[in-house]
């Protein structure tokens, strides 16, 4: 029953906090550009101007058009739902694990890239094309980091992770730290980030994310950019209960430890927002093709932190 | 008693198979032979469900014919029951849509009499019990299917394809043969039941799995052996095309599963590390060719070649691990080959079905010729949704239960005690990622460029949708895509048993799966639920669209595609299939296919048009086939010689040969 609870609290927290954190980042970025910026709540005015807005359909456009911004929140709200943020009892923690986690978010894609097919438009097949690409090259880069941590912790169960972190020394390691930057990257993707994509670009060239899906508006477009918020949530939150579980209520101490959980985790999503314009704004994007390159290494590092384990095992 | 149906049944579709050859000509012919396709299908359906229910207790059946010292054996244990399942639930399938996908076929004796047949040898494949009789079914199933390919002749590709297909098949089989004459031995009794028995050393047991994986790997389409495949399964009526493809691949993977871990005995688990090795390297090439194909049927052949990899790659871990007495891995491993093989089996069929519907529409198998389909045959549009999505490996469906299975147990692969197969675990884990995510690509590139979009052709934009009776078929394969993805625990009822009786005295993984949940190992380590993510997203996008509704305005406007401001008149503009796998070919192509691309672009004022021309070369057709033609080709121009010999010199060779002979026999002595 808590279990439920924790799930329709982490629900809510997380499609609440979603715009926020993106507002963080923009207005931190703007504010590092010497921008004064619009203030880290414009997300949530943004979303809510696009949902009062008429939606505009492209004439040929087919039922999946329609149907795919829902289907696309639905499956990356779901992957919000299962990675444990502030507890590890929650009710879907034990229906996916890490690599189901992945796939969710795999078949969202899939489908977002569909809709950016549907129109027939160069712009939109040119995005869906560098998506599916990208992602192509993320997902073994997020495999072989999935196997350092099971390598490590003997599961790939979210919750099953972080409490073993918590309540067993592993102590610093190489293997950590190479598979947490090779995590980093991945994240970095697939959320179409600078140096990968540009999340604010307006040159038709550069976009990869904003092409696919250049030809919705509307309650459409709001439902796509709240997914988009979702994932990086979700992304941080990953990367903070795979190598910073502190904090997480492990349900010992009902109560005290959920308010600990829920503080450490806005801490946490705080640091993370901050990072990453730090990030943004100190990179420059690269060219298309050298994602290849850059997702080349993120596979070769975590395949190297598997490595690093076997051989401290080994020994 | 089920033996005897069984028996029955194959004896029937053999007749039909001949009442085809010889009334082939009349109308009537057709229904009666797809009918009865059909019916003896589903007899041999039922009768390998209900096998399930005897357990492990096999029955066997002498049959009074064979060779004169070899009676004919049949035998049903839960392999064959297995994989008996698997085909005639795709030959019904392939039967109902045939019998109104073919009914305008223009020569139907050229497919009427060995369609039957064709499933007829397949169903016996499965249920032989001796050497000779499975070789016999083997080499029937390959004739059968050879003769359908070229059913298709007046098609300028199909005798090429069908050459190489006989070659491949001919040579599949003489190394079928040799290993079981090994697995036989001197002895020479070529039953099952006595190769089981007979052991053989680890040299002569090596030579086997090499025979084996060459003779059956050929069949399956492990690469380097996959050439034939992508040229004949195409070349089929699409009917005959899915069961090529879904079925008699698995056919193969079954002769694989009934060699290395029934009768060869104990493996090494240098086996492992070859299989695996093949499959991984399989998986990616397969779907990198396949990225590099717009013809759509060949495109789906060369995903075979892919997920045959994924299953091969399950094997291996399988024979590993049994090697060094991992048990519980290796049931794991074999339980997400063989789920694999049915969900392989599932949406391969549905597409090639679907590839047929949008052939049968359209004339059309050119994807750079298609289009805007999801408009015009919204039926078939939607099943072949679902078909994509399975193979690309997405939950909630059944694609992703079986790779999730593989996943497992690579992910618990660092238990291999040897230092080659720990390294090699995680590489093979890294291939399959990679090749799982390359199939999502490969898909959206397939259904964007097909169904998405605006028609690139006329045939495309005066499609119509195809009749119910193809439709039924198609929704029946997409209905058990989504049910295996959601509740496979219905098929682990079938596969749990089967791998306890495979690899006899270990535990068996996912013992605490429930009907809503897989565990392989024990929850804390891993479990997933197909079903509560199916309800969860429904829920979920459920939810989303009450609050749309409730809080955003529901006015909404059909207006000409933005596209930045210039949207493009013409639908050539649009992105094709060679431009959405561009960026792939770039990053893989170039080691892959040593792909070249040169851009001729004309000087300011020259009115000819730019031309961007790909170069791509196979590098397994130049650097395996290709020499071994030319060698092949170099020894007969030497020894066609011979043919031109004066009697003298005909009877000193002949005295030659005799003198070696008797030499070869003094030695032995």
């Amino acid at each position: 029953m808590t279990g439920a609870l924790l799930t329709l609290l982490q629900l809510a927290l997380t499609l609440a906090a979603a715009p926020l954190v993106t507002g963080i980042v923009r207005w931190v970025k703007a504010r590092l550009n010497g921008r004064r910026g619009p203030g880290p709540l414009q997300p949530y005015r943004d979303l809510l101007k696009l949902l009062r807005k008429e939606t505009v359909v492209a004439e040929n456009a087919s039922w999946l058009f329609r149907a795919v911004p829902y289907l696309v929140f639905a499956l990356t709200w779901l992957a919000a739902a299962i990675v444990p943020s502030f507890a590890t009892g929650l009710a879907l923690g034990g229906s996916a694990d890490l690599i189901a986690l992945v796939a969710i978010l795999g078949s969202a894609r899939f489908l977002l890239a569909l809709a950016g097919m549907d129109v027939g438009t160069a712009f939109g097949g040119l995005g869906s094309s560098r998506e599916m690409m990208i992602a192509s090259l993320a997902e073994p880069a997020m495999l072989t980091v999935t196997f350092t941590m099971a390598l490590l912790v003997r599961s790939t169960s979210l919750p099953h992770i972080a409490e073993f972190l918590l309540s067993h020394d592993v102590g610093i390691r190489v293997s950590l730290g190479l598979a947490l930057i090779s995590l980093m990257m991945v994240a970095l993707a697939e959320n179409g980030r600078i140096p990968v994509d540009n999340p604010a670009t307006h040159l038709e060239l550069t976009m990869v994310h904003e092409a696919m899906v250049l030809e919705y508006s509307g309650r459409h477009l709001a439902l796509i950019e709240a997914a988009q918020m979702l994932k990086l949530v979700t992304y941080l939150s990953l990367i903070a209960c795979l190598f910073a579980p502190w904090g997480l209520d492990v349900g010992a101490v009902p109560g005290h430890a959920l308010a600990l959980g829920l503080e450490s985790w806005l801490g946490k999503l705080l640091v993370g927002a901050l990072a990453l314009a730090l990030f943004e704004t100190g990179m420059a994007k690269m060219r298309v093709f050298r994602v290849a390159e850059f997702l080349g290494g993120s596979l070769l590092l975590g395949l190297l932190a598997a490595v690093f384990l076997y051989v401290s095992q080994g020994l | 008693m089920l033996l005897s149906v069984i028996g029955y049944a194959v004896l029937a579709l053999v007749a039909l198979g001949a009442l085809g050859a010889v009334a082939g000509r009349f109308k009537a012919t057709h229904d009666v032979v797809y009918g009865g396709a059909l019916a003896a299908s589903l007899v041999l359906l039922g009768a390998a469900l209900l096998a399930f229910g005897h357990g492990d207790a096999a029955e066997t059946l002498t049959l009074p014919i064979g060779l004169p010292w070899l009676r004919g054996h049949l035998r049903l244990d839960l392999l064959s029951a297995y994989f008996l399942m698997l085909i005639n639930l795709l030959g019904a399938a392939a039967s109902l849509f045939g019998w109104q996908y073919a009914r305008h076929e223009p020569e139907p004796a050229r497919v009427l009499p060995f369609y039957p047949l064709f499933i007829a040898a397949m169903s016996l494949v499965t249920i032989a019990d001796d050497a000779f009789l499975f070789l016999l079914a083997w080499e029937l199933m390959s004739l059968a299917s050879w003769l359908l390919v070229l059913s298709t002749h007046e098609e300028p590709d199909t005798s090429h394809a069908a050459y190489v297909y006989i070659v491949m098949a001919a040579t599949g089989t003489v190394a079928l043969l040799l290993a079981f004459g090994l697995l036989a031995g001197s002895a020479g009794d070529y039953s099952f039941d006595a190769i089981r028995t007979h052991q053989l050393s680890p040299l002569l047991a090596g030579a086997v799995l090499i025979l084996v994986l060459i003779g059956a790997g050929s069949k399956a389409g492990l690469v380097p052996l996959h050439v034939w495949l992508p040229l004949a399964h195409p070349a089929a009526p699409s009917h005959v095309s899915a069961l090529m493809s879904g079925v008699m691949t698995k056919v193969a993977i079954y002769a694989l599963v009934r060699i290395l871990f029934d009768l060869l005995g104990a493996p090494d688990w240098w086996w492992g590390v070859v299989v695996m090795a093949l499959g991984a390297v399989s998986a990616l090439m397969g779907v990198l060719y396949a990225l590099m194909q717009h013809d759509l049927k060949r495109l789906l052949a060369y995903h075979t070649v892919e997920n045959i990899g994924i299953i091969a790659i399950g094997l291996g871990l399988a024979l590993g691990a049994r090697a060094d007495g991992l048990d519980l891995l290796a049931s794991l491993a074999l339980i997400a080959a063989l789920f694999h093989v049915l969900n392989h089996a599932l949406f391969k069929s549905l597409l090639f079905l679907g590839a047929g519907a949008i052939q049968r529409a359209t004339g059309e198998r050119d994807m750079e010729r298609l289009g805007g389909l999801i408009h015009r045959m919204p039926a078939t549009a939607v099943a072949f949704l679902i078909g994509a999505a399975a193979i690309s490996a997405l939950p909630p469906l059944n694609g992703f239960v079986s790779e999730w299975f593989t996943f497992q147990a690579i992910l618990d692969g660092a238990a291999f005690p040897q230092w080659l197969l720990k390294f090699e675990v995680p590489v093979a884990g890294a291939m399959l990622a990679l090749a799982a995510a390359l199939a999502a690509v490969c898909f959206v590139k397939v259904y964007g460029v097909v169904f998405l979009g605006r028609a690139r052709s006329d045939a495309a934009a005066r499609a119509g949708e195809v009749g119910r009776t193809m439709l039924v078929p198609l929704y029946a394969l997409a209905a058990l895509c989504v049910l295996v993805g959601a509740l496979p625990s219905a098929v682990l009822a079938l596969l749990r048993p089967l791998a306890a009786y495979l690899l006899p005295g270990g535990p068996v993984a996912l013992a605490r799966s429930s009907w809503l949940t897989l565990v392989p190992f024990d929850a804390g380590r891993s479990a997933y639920s197909g079903f509560t993510v199916l309800v969860a997203v429904a829920v979920l996008a459920g939810l989303a669209s009450l609050a749309v509704r409730g809080l955003a305005s529901a006015r909404t406007r059909r207006a000409p595609a933005w596209d930045c401001g210039f949207p493009d008149a013409s639908p050539a503009l649009q992105y094709s299939a060679a431009s959405f796998a561009q960026p792939i070919r770039r990053i893989f192509g170039s080691v892959a296919f040593a792909a070249r691309e040169t851009v001729d672009m004309p000087e300011p004022g020259d009115a000819r048009p730019a031309r961007l021309e790909v170069e791509m070369r196979d590098p397994v057709w130049d650097w395996l086939f290709a020499p071994v033609a030319r060698a092949v080709a170099y020894v007969a121009d030497r020894i066609n010689i011979v043919q031109f010999l004066t009697i003298r010199r005909y009877l000193s060779l002949m005295f030659a040969a005799l003198v070696l002979l008797l030499l070869l026999v003094a030695v032995m002595q």
